[in-house]
């Protein structure tokens, strides 16, 4: 399986070392179809593959959005790529957040800082009213508000849902809370019978959210997260996802919490 | 249909009958003091009167005091390394001023026969068919390898004190399907094979041998040979229940074994590497000094390496007890979930090529143990 | 209009707690209205009260030298504040800011302080609750500390 090459569009740093492309098919082929919480592996040519997720809209069909942060050496590659140049795409892959759990029911979205990447699709699933959701809420945190993604989309998602954004750290100006993200989430009240959790963020920060939506007795099968693991190949078959009996790549990265629970729970697996 | 007599001196008939038909005829010769498995061109090429010794972190080959040709057990390869290659191009991708551009690698793929394939190891090779062939992708450069295979099976007539495939019930008599099925039977003189055909690729083959249709004695002392071998690993240390390893090992991602285990692992990969089911594999991405060239290769990975679990921050499995553990109930225990089997075949490769010589049955036993405590 | 009594009542703080406690603590209360950008409370200077905010937001800042107040967490709607009033020398540690029309409940600390001496029934029921809002608050200081949006830890490769 072979990337296909797509061009890029648009390159816009979000915050410092964070950059999103657009990503534009070859001409004539339709490859931009995904499932919110899809992912791609992105190609910077002779620098290797990472994966990462789909945060446009499903139904853009112009092209393929994705964020990420620069880290390793393929990241660093892709960050260097600009406005015109090719990226080798290979996706999407994966189980996707399950969108059919949402209608009539209350929608929480929790993300933690790059973590709204692979949920900005679902929100853009509530912006355009897809999703037949009783009420809609994002919680999302972050370390300091210059590190928030989308922020000039904001505005315009507080249209359709409520906001509860929280920094680790203010500065002059911020007008959200301060404190971490479980605070917003402990204080809200959770029609727990009625409810569906999407949670994707750092790991400890899904542990402690899951943690505050235990106490609050939402139950575990509406609690669904993104998981992360190292990836080579995203098709099962190099081993390097495998989470206890999952493989990340395929079964995941989106998982039913009830699901998983045990494993999310065992030390270093 | 039917079992057939051939003649051990008409065994290179049947290499050379395969080679007629275009294959590649692969299986086990002696070299660097070990039976290996490479290409063959003739009967004489394989380990014609010797055996092996194997025991936890020991392997010897040892002259027989009779000419068999197949009197040995599981060596340190395994038939992987010709369907999921070590290392293989998978692509390459060329820049200029027009783009960038990704070639897919086009192998040529000869048609491999393998001779001598053990009853575990057509069990490894049904395992790792499920992990490349049998979900929703494929792993193509397995899939062709894979597509053309010939197989001429051996049922093992001695065990290894490593063997502990009647454990794993996955031998040693050849259950699974393959071209030809073959015993090997020394009785006093006489010296023969034992074969029969598994398909019409195998029967065809069979007509072109000078066999004889085998008595009904001939093959009672076949199955005899065969028993002998299920006798010498029910008798032996690693014979053990295997029919509760998932629960056994679910409720045991926490026992103190695992700490005991880590303080001898080296960490070394060695058993990923001789175990016949084993697929992990890594990528590697490189350019040329121009920058115009890239390729991409995959080779074979190990879950015991740092890099293996690293994620943005660090390894996930920082050290050797998550590691062997990773393995370990991989091996035994999620991947029944994962594709409806066990990923051990018991042909007890993992413990007689640790250099430290832990050894998985021993370690399986440990765990019940310290469970009860 | 709501007496004291009831206001305290509703708010999650005295949830489940005994009336007769209750009539006690609010003959200590009064409601008090802030603008936005009043402090509420100022850093070394007397803390003689313990806020209830039934309204609005509030800041916990501290001064720093060539950067100005820096908010180190916000608190809202339910949410309480001030414990200095609880120990000598009763002194407030951190500003409070009013960063929005915060309505909120006032208690005289000195009253409150009396009575759990003089009622240690009570003082505990009171000192219960103080401690799981502290328990909750320094869990979020924690994971503040932990910077979990950042992943540029040292590695933990104990087994390498």
């Amino acid at each position: 399986m072979i990337p296909t090459l797509f061009r890029i569009d648009r390159r816009y740093e979000e915050h410092a070392g964070t950059f999103t492309l657009q990503l534009n098919p070859p001409l004539g082929s339709d490859t931009t179809g995904f499932r919110p919480g899809q992912f791609n592996m992105l190609y910077a040519f002779g620098a290797g593959e990472v994966p990462i997720s789909i945060s446009g809209s499903p139904s853009d069909k112009n092209g393929l959005v994705h964020t990420f942060r620069t880290h390793g050496l393929v990241t660093l590659a892709l960050a260097r790529l600009g406005e015109g140049d090719s990226i080798g795409v290979r996706g999407p892959f994966g189980d996707g957040w399950p969108l059919e759990q949402i209608a009539g029911k209350d929608l929480l979205i929790v993300a933690g800082g790059l973590g709204l990447a692979p949920l900005r699709p679902v929100i853009y699933g509530v912006m355009e009213g897809i999703l037949g959701q009783r009420k809609a809420t994002l919680f999302y945190g972050a370390r300091r508000p210059q590190e928030m993604l989308y922020r000039n989309e904001m505005s315009s998602w507080r249209e359709k849902m409520e906001l509860e954004l929280s920094v680790d750290h203010a500065v002059a100006g911020w007008q959200g809370r301060v404190g971490v993200v479980t605070g917003p989430l402990a204080a809200v009240e959770i029609d727990v019978a009625n409810s569906v959790v999407f949670l994707c963020g750092p790991e400890i920060m899904m542990r402690f959210c899951i943690r505050v939506l235990e106490e609050k007795g939402v139950p575990l099968s509406s609690i669904y997260l993104s998981m992360e693991r190292n990836m080579k190949c995203a098709t099962g078959h190099c081993g390097h996802c495998q989470w206890g009996p999952n493989f990340i790549c395929k079964d995941g990265p989106v998982f039913c919490y009830g699901s998983v629970s045990r494993w999310f729970n065992i030390r270093a697996l | 249909m039917g079992t057939f007599l051939l003649d051990a001196r008409d065994l290179d008939a049947l290499i050379q009958a395969i080679r007629s038909q275009g294959h590649q005829v692969v299986g086990p010769t002696l070299r660097d003091g070990a039976i290996v498995y490479d290409e063959l061109h003739a009967a004489a090429d394989l380990p014609h009167g010797w055996t092996d010794e194997q025991e936890k972190g020991t392997y010897r080959v040892l002259k027989r005091d009779d000419g068999a040709y197949f009197g040995y057990a599981a060596g340190p390869h395994s038939w992987k390394k010709f369907l999921q290659l070590p290392r293989r191009p998978v692509w390459q991708a060329q820049k200029s001023d027009s783009g960038v551009q990704i070639l897919e690698i086009q192998e040529a793929v000869p048609n491999l026969a393998f001779i001598g394939v053990r009853s575990c190891e057509l069990h490894a090779i049904a395992i790792q068919d499920r992990v490349f062939i049998g979900d929703q992708y494929a792993n193509d450069s397995y899939a062709k390898r894979r597509a053309n295979l010939f197989t001429v099976a051996v049922n093992c007539t001695s065990a290894a004190s490593t063997c502990f495939c009647l454990s794993m019930d996955t031998g040693p008599q050849v259950t699974l399907p393959s071209d030809l099925a073959m015993t090997e039977v020394l009785e006093g003189d006489e010296h023969y094979f034992l074969i029969s055909g598994g398909s019409e690729q195998g029967e065809r083959i069979l007509q072109q041998l000078p066999v004889q249709p085998a008595s009904e004695h001939q093959v009672a002392l076949g199955n005899r040979a065969i028993d002998h071998a299920s006798e010498q690993m029910a008798e032996g240390p690693r014979n053990f229940d295997s029919s509760d390893m998932k629960a056994l090992l679910y409720r045991n991602f926490e026992s103190p074994a695992w700490d005991l285990v880590a303080d001898r692992c080296l960490s070394c990969a060695n058993c990923t590497m001789a175990c016949p089911t084993c697929f992990c594999s890594t990528v590697e991405d490189s350019t040329d000094l121009s920058g115009e060239h890239a390729e991409r290769w995959e080779r074979w990975d190990s879950c015991f390496t740092g890099d293996f679990s690293y994620i943005t921050g660090g390894s996930v499995r920082a050290d050797t007890r998550s590691r062997y553990r990773q393995w370990m109930t991989h091996k035994l225990a999620t991947w029944q979930d994962q594709f409806g089997s066990s990923g051990c075949v018991g042909c007890g490769r993992c413990i007689a090529w640790c250099p430290v010589g832990i050894d998985i049955t021993e370690e399986v036993t440990r765990i019940r143990e310290m469970e009860k405590q | 209009m709501k007496s004291m009594a009831q206001l305290l009542h509703e708010h999650p703080f005295f949830a489940g707690m005994e009336p007769e406690h209750l009539d006690f603590i609010a003959g200590c209360g009064e409601n008090h209205i802030y603008n936005a950008g009043d402090y509420i409370a100022r850093e070394n200077a007397p803390a003689d009260h313990f806020f209830l905010i039934r309204d609005g937001q509030v800041a916990v800042e501290c001064y720093v030298p060539n950067y100005g107040s820096l908010c180190l967490q916000t608190l809202h709607s339910g949410d309480i504040f001030g414990w200095s009033w609880l120990f000598p020398p009763h002194l407030w540690t951190f500003d409070a800011h009013a960063l929005d029309e915060v309505h909120a409940i006032r208690l005289d600390g000195k009253c409150l302080r009396e009575k759990c001496e003089s009622d240690p029934k009570f003082g505990y029921e009171l000192m219960k609750r103080f401690a799981h809002i502290i328990t909750d608050r320094l869990r979020a200081t924690r994971i503040q500390l932990m910077d979990i949006y950042g992943q540029r830890r040292p590695p933990m490769d104990s087994g390498q």
